[in-house]
């Protein structure tokens, strides 16, 4: 049931080359734009900046942008409702939206990643277990947020006007218009989900174990999101 | 359906409502906007707890038991709709996957006159083939019991002709069949009884010939109109 569920919605994402475009194919353009132009901030090439920033943003396309829209969709065409009579439910699909998420999500990180190294000689994270738990936890993070908002949001317009509303902070921290902050920008940022995200991104590339702090705010962002969401959401 | 009784804060939905569906029956339910059909049948479906009373379908609680209930009971929601670009044959074979003993999506789809239209997406459907892919969806799991809901409203008159000789087959191969309809005409034709509701209770139940005086349209004005009554 599950099985056959995930599979309908992942062959109806493919079915999307907005979102696909938007999820994928954009980060693994964007970083090669950024390679090409040779620049270096810090002795660090901007490619290798940027690769853990474009992996933030893809979570935040398919978790942040992608969910909700999906969910209040579901829930505007009357379709959980439809599902409610079923013995497959509605609280089914919607795990299957999240599984499907996370593996295009999981995907495209890969793919940014194979971008980097293959086209620039980004090395690959030197420690490997810390970059790819914080890539699952960022992704878990952003998944919560995009259920709180399909949670809440009326109508699949309002949940893509708030999804919207959401991006630019969240990128905003990641660094997608100013990878080089100031140190206080840096420390605020290091307390929203993204900006922690990309640190802790960053750091585990480099070789360090990400800070606890980055696991701390993405855990309590994911805990509290997924929380509200569950208490508050709305099958119809 | 014994007592069934249903608030949403101050307002009374449902109200002491008692019913028995036979086996094997065309059922109607009939009643203005807002009269209490659509929460009897949440009730009856397990989407929504009753306030009070006792409700069995084929023994079963629909709240209780809703795992059970779901496999021998079909629905065809009144304007719920499917994934724009998920096809007909997809539809049926994400449905069929649901249930323990699927129909056969091939002879369903021919009998719904389906068959050519198997690859297309549901956006592309017109509004009878979408209604009657709601009703293949409803059928999939060899239902007991079926509940259509204003199966054949916004049908031109030739696709409703059709479709009321489609709950006669279906009737004919064993299933209990629940209608809610807005068209007096329909249940004369369907229906083996009809109970008709005005303010949350069931002011009227028989069959349709025995109420209808002169017609079934007259008995329900009287009983359902306010300025009449």
């Amino acid at each position: 049931m599950l099985k056959m569920l995930a599979l309908t919605e992942a062959r109806l994402l493919l079915r999307e080359p907005l979102a696909f475009f938007w999820g994928v194919a954009f980060p693994m353009v964007l970083l090669p734009v950024m390679g090409l132009s040779a620049s270096k901030i810090e002795g660090v090439s901007l490619v290798a900046i940027y690769e853990p920033i474009v992996i933030a943003f893809i979570s935040v396309a398919f978790g942040v942008q992608g969910i909700p829209v999906q969910i209040a969709g579901y829930r505007q065409g009357r379709i959980l409702r439809r599902l409610a009579t079923t013995p497959a439910g509605p609280a089914r699909v919607i795990g299957a939206q999240l599984i499907v998420s996370l593996g295009v999500i999981l995907i495209a990180t890969i793919g940014v990643l194979a971008v980097g190294r293959l086209g620039f000689g980004v090395p690959l994270p030197r420690q490997p277990l810390g970059f790819a738990l914080v890539v699952l936890l960022a992704a878990a993070a952003m998944v919560a947020i995009g259920l709180l908002i399909g949670a809440l949001a009326p109508t699949a317009r309002s949940a893509g006007a708030a999804a919207t509303v959401l991006f630019f902070p969240l990128m905003y921290f990641a660094g997608l218009w100013t990878p080089q902050m100031s140190a206080s920008a840096r420390h605020i940022g290091s307390f929203t989900p993204l900006g922690a995200a990309t640190q802790a991104l960053g750091d585990s590339m480099s070789g360090g174990w990400p800070h606890p702090a980055a696991f701390a705010v993405l855990g309590l962002c994911t805990v509290v999101c997924a929380g509200l969401a569950a208490r508050f959401f709305r099958w119809e | 359906m014994e007592r069934l009784s249903k608030r949403y804060g101050r307002t009374i939905a449902v109200d002491d409502v008692s019913f028995t569906v036979d086996e094997g029956e065309i059922f109607g339910l009939l009643g203005r906007n807002g009269a209490g059909k659509s929460t009897t049948v949440d009730c009856l479906a397990g989407l929504r707890a009753p306030d009070h009373g006792r409700i069995r379908v084929a023994g079963l609680d629909p709240r209780r038991d809703r795992g059970e209930l779901r496999q021998l009971l079909g629905v065809q929601l009144q304007d719920s709709q499917l994934q724009d670009k998920l096809t007909v044959a997809e539809a049926m074979r994400l449905y069929a996957s649901f249930y323990r003993h699927p129909a056969d999506i091939d002879r369903l789809l021919a009998m719904l006159d389906l068959t050519e239209k198997r690859n297309t997406r549901y956006r592309r459907l017109s509004g009878g083939q979408k209604q009657r892919l709601s009703i293949a969806l409803a059928l999939i799991g060899r239902p007991r019991f079926a509940i259509l809901d204003e199966l054949t409203t916004g049908l031109d008159p030739v696709a409703r002709r059709d479709g009321w000789q489609l709950i006669e087959d279906i009737r004919n191969t064993g299933v209990t069949i629940m209608l809610i309809t807005h068209l007096m005409i329909e249940a004369e034709r369907l229906c083996d009884r009809v109970a008709i509701m005005r303010d949350g209770r069931i002011v009227a139940l028989d069959t349709p010939a025995a109420l209808g005086r002169p017609t079934l349209e007259d008995a329900f004005v009287a009983l359902t109109d306010r300025r009449v009554s």
